[in-house]
């Protein structure tokens, strides 16, 4: 039962990230996007990232691409825009890359030596707000308050970059 | 229970094709959808490992990835608002100010 649901919510999440890059309409693009995150969200769910997938759909699937609409509206783009097709130049050479890193990539999962899962012997807040917000704020105190920094250093670049005249 | 590598193959090929969009796609706006599909899949494995491992560090780097995803969005979509107010065009080709 496990098995099927990680199959099925898998294949939504690789068909969309597929359709989000053969898309011509951004908007479009968008809208599977927002697909592939969610499936991403069921897979954070099995395996016992509640907090974590919570925050996908909220921030990710919310936020950030409710940010992407509202530029992609905001650019008003006209139809021959939406580029007529992909670079035919570059096709071979980018299906060859690809070609070769998934290779690449099964190959090493393949071969590397991932210990035994722990099984069921798990805190029971693990991925929970409680546990991941207890790791946030002990042991990865000095990275989270750094991630103020970066958040303030964004808003002056967005602003600075958005501006009429540069 | 899953194993683990099924998770890593899922993120491996989603990073895939958030690789080949980058390289393929001429829209400047799908090509900054791929990369958050690459962030994604690569918060994907993060969190496999993490369940694998039993170990909570992974939960708060996928945090930590977020709020780069976030930063990087609003600062990248205000480069491409600037980007389009100049050339007047969301295509990557004619981009070539800097190309030597």
């Amino acid at each position: 039962m496990e098995l099927a649901i990680f199959i099925l919510t898998s294949l939504v999440a690789i068909v969309a990230a597929l359709l989000v890059i053969l898309q011509r309409n951004p908007i479009a693009s968008v809208m599977y996007l927002v697909t592939t995150f969610v499936a991403q969200a069921i897979l954070f769910i099995q395996l016992r990232a509640a907090f974590i997938a919570i925050l996908q759909v909220i921030v990710y699937a919310g936020a950030i691409m409710v940010l992407f609409l509202f530029v992609i509206m905001l650019l008003n783009l006209r139809r021959e825009d939406f580029g007529k097709d992909i670079k035919l130049k570059y096709k071979p050479l980018a299906i060859a890359f690809a070609v070769v890193l998934l290779i690449e990539t099964l190959v090493v999962i393949n071969a590397s030596m991932i210990p035994a899962q722990p099984g069921a012997d798990l805190p029971a807040t693990f991925g929970s707000v409680q546990g991941v917000g207890r790791e946030l704020f002990t042991t990865y105190l000095y990275p989270f308050e750094l991630t103020s920094v970066l958040l303030i250093v964004a808003i002056l670049g967005a602003v600075v970059m958005a501006k009429k005249k540069l | 229970m899953v194993p683990l590598e099924y998770y890593l193959i899922v993120a491996g090929i989603i990073f895939t094709i958030g690789m080949i969009g980058v390289i393929f796609a001429r829209n400047i706006i799908i090509i900054f959808m791929a990369i958050e599909l690459m962030l994604n899949a690569a918060n994907l494995a993060m969190i496999a490992f993490s369940r694998n491992l039993g170990s909570m560090g992974g939960h708060v780097m996928v945090f930590m990835i977020m709020t780069v995803a976030a930063a990087e969005a609003a600062v990248g979509l205000s480069i491409i608002i600037a980007l389009f107010r100049n050339r007047d065009s969301a295509n990557i080709d004619e981009v070539n100010l800097m190309k030597w």
